[in-house]
């Protein structure tokens, strides 16, 4: 295959966590219809969707065990069905892991949600292998994790896998390909290794498309998202920001643009923020594909193009012999209770307040935040609110927080908070509490060999 | 007036811009130059150590500063400084998106000469 001889592969992509706008992706592809309809004959477009971040997994998976058929994208027939049918006749291809818990249940939404808009039955692909919360891996998760394991209740353990089981799919022809955990710029490098024919240890292009896939997988992010400072960073149109569409060469080198019509912008400076965005060492990047390296990346606005930047200079190293994987454990319980306090002196009273619950709650380790004084920078421990003098603030909310193993122990909080009504400090008023159950999680890494990835097409029995 | 060594003190949001991203208990926070010729003044400046201060009341484990020249710009990485991250911290912003601001506020010294490069009032 002559991979130099394609042109560009264009990848928009239409959100960037569960839980992000719906209407995202109808800009994205009317873009991408319209760069198909004007570019090269070889020019191919996907759509991708990143909805999983570090929690998302387990909570899906606790809708799973209510229901066998839940446990997939709650949003994902908001998201997908407007821009579905379109996709289809333009032969833009979906790559997601809007799959989250149960992937195979999100494809067969798909197909259903295909048959009701009238298009013919698209090859949906499911990746799988990355859920490890099945019994027969409690031994290889004991054997790496060891004595962190013991008594915990699992809720959801997945690897972050890679793109090779969506290249494979892609392959195979599918048009739509419906993953769980797999790492989100792998969503990018499925269909660039695919389209492109490189090979699983082509670490120079692997990595290019790896960052590619970072500045996409945070949706608006990278467009003017997340951006915006007024006087500083100011950001056109942010009400209708638009989401990112990548071009990306054969040697994986990527420019990175927006919906055609939408708000937003793309500059040198979000380029740069979303480039560094949850990165570490910027010389190694790790992902299941290629260990990323920006060390020496450089990005620059194209000349005569508004929100047009390309990315170079990235370069990639050989990938880890090992997954990634996430243990999410159920983890006691949070509660939480607010109340306010208005007028000459609300803060003395909301201080005092605060003291009055510290010798209540004694075995309990409370937070306690003065919203409108300072209830973000400080630490759990308090310190920089005891360092902060009382400034005589006159409207001013108390939160407390804390977390115990023992719900009935969580409890006392709200309970405490709740009397304050009238046990506390003069004209406290608008008691809220929240009790809620904590997710944690353990990381470890899992040889590959381990870890079973597979992809499967979906057969006309499974639609049935 | 020699207005090339002569400094003035600024905040670092009117220098450079950044933002925060999280893994687990460990920030990571990007301080991006407006201008390539404020960027040797910040790489003096924002060390690893006058960053660990400006974070004191939130007493990072460790700091490390990853510099990139050719993007104007370093990336500070801060361990052990949300409170356990997202599944475990009691704050508000579990992910501490917010911190970015807190480094943004650390004030800097710049060359009179170089004030017009500045962003702000």
């Amino acid at each position: 295959m002559n991979a130099i001889a394609l042109p560009p592969l264009l990848i928009g992509c239409a959100a960037g966590f569960s839980g992000d706008r719906t209407d995202a992706a109808e800009p994205v592809v009317d873009t991408l219809i319209a760069r198909l309809a004007g570019g090269l004959a070889d020019q191919r477009a996907f759509l991708i969707f990143e909805t999983l971040a570090e929690r998302t997994l387990a909570l899906a998976q606790l809708r799973r065990r209510d229901n066998p058929d839940a446990g997939y994208e709650p949003l994902l027939d908001a998201m997908l069905r407007p821009v579905l049918a379109r996709c289809l006749a333009h032969g833009i291809r979906i790559v997601s892991n809007f799959g989250a818990a149960n992937p195979r249940a999100a494809a067969l939404h798909i197909a259903r949600m295909a048959r009701e808009l009238g298009a013919d039955a698209p090859r949906i692909a499911v990746v799988e292998g990355d859920d490890l919360s099945g019994s027969e891996y409690r031994p290889l998760l004991h054997e790496t994790l060891g004595a962190q394991m013991e008594g915990l209740r699992i809720v959801s353990a997945n690897a972050y896998i890679g793109a090779e089981p969506i290249a494979a799919a892609l392959d195979a022809d599918a048009q739509i390909v419906v993953c769980g955990r797999v790492a989100d710029p792998s969503l990018t490098v499925g269909p660039a290794m695919s389209h492109f024919g490189w090979r699983a240890d082509d670490w120079n292009r692997l990595g290019r498309a790896t960052m590619a896939g970072h500045l996409l997988e945070c949706g608006a992010q990278v467009c003017g998202g997340y951006f915006a400072d007024p006087g500083y960073k100011d950001v056109p149109g942010l009400d209708a920001v638009g989401f990112p569409i990548a071009e990306i060469d054969a040697d994986g080198h990527c420019t990175i643009g927006k919906a055609d019509g939408t708000g937003g912008l793309v500059s040198e400076a979000t380029v740069k923020e979303q480039l560094l965005y949850e990165v570490h060492d910027p010389s190694a990047y790790l992902t299941p594909d290629v260990v990323a390296d920006i060390a020496e990346a450089e990005v620059q606005q194209q000349p005569d193009v508004a929100n047009r930047v390309a990315l170079s200079g990235v370069r990639g190293h050989a990938r880890p012999s090992h997954y990634k994987v996430n243990v999410c454990h159920e983890g006691g319980w949070l509660a939480e209770g607010e109340i306010s306090y208005a007028g000459p002196r609300a803060e003395a009273r909301a201080r005092l307040a605060a003291e009055v619950l510290r010798k209540r709650l004694d075995g309990l380790a409370l937070r306690v935040d003065l919203i409108g004084a300072l209830s973000i920078l400080g630490d759990d421990a308090g310190r920089m609110l005891a360092d902060t003098p009382d400034t005589g603030l006159r409207d001013v909310r108390l939160r407390v927080a804390a977390t115990h193993a023992e719900r009935a122990q969580a409890e006392r909080l709200a309970r405490e908070v709740m009397a304050l009504y009238t046990c506390g400090p003069a004209g406290g008023g608008g008691v809220r509490t929240a009790l809620t159950p904590r997710l944690n999680t353990l990381s470890c890494l899992l040889p590959r060999e381990a870890v079973p990835v597979r992809f499967e097409l979906l057969g006309a029995e499974a639609l049935a | 007036m020699n207005t090339a060594t002569d400094m003035i003190e600024v905040p670092l949001y009117r220098a450079a811009h950044g933002r925060t991203g999280d893994k687990g208990d460990r920030s990571n926070i990007s301080v991006i130059a407006w201008h390539a010729d404020l960027y040797p003044l910040l790489a003096e400046q924002l060390t690893p150590e006058s960053v660990s201060a400006q974070f004191r009341q939130r007493a990072p484990a460790r700091v490390q500063r990853f510099l990139l020249p050719r993007l104007h710009a370093m990336n500070f990485v801060l361990d052990a400084v949300l409170d356990g991250g997202v599944n475990d911290a009691l704050n508000l912003d579990a992910h501490g998106k917010a911190l970015s601001f807190l480094l943004l506020d650390m004030p800097v010294r710049v060359p009179r000469a170089l004030v017009p490069l500045l962003a702000g009032p």
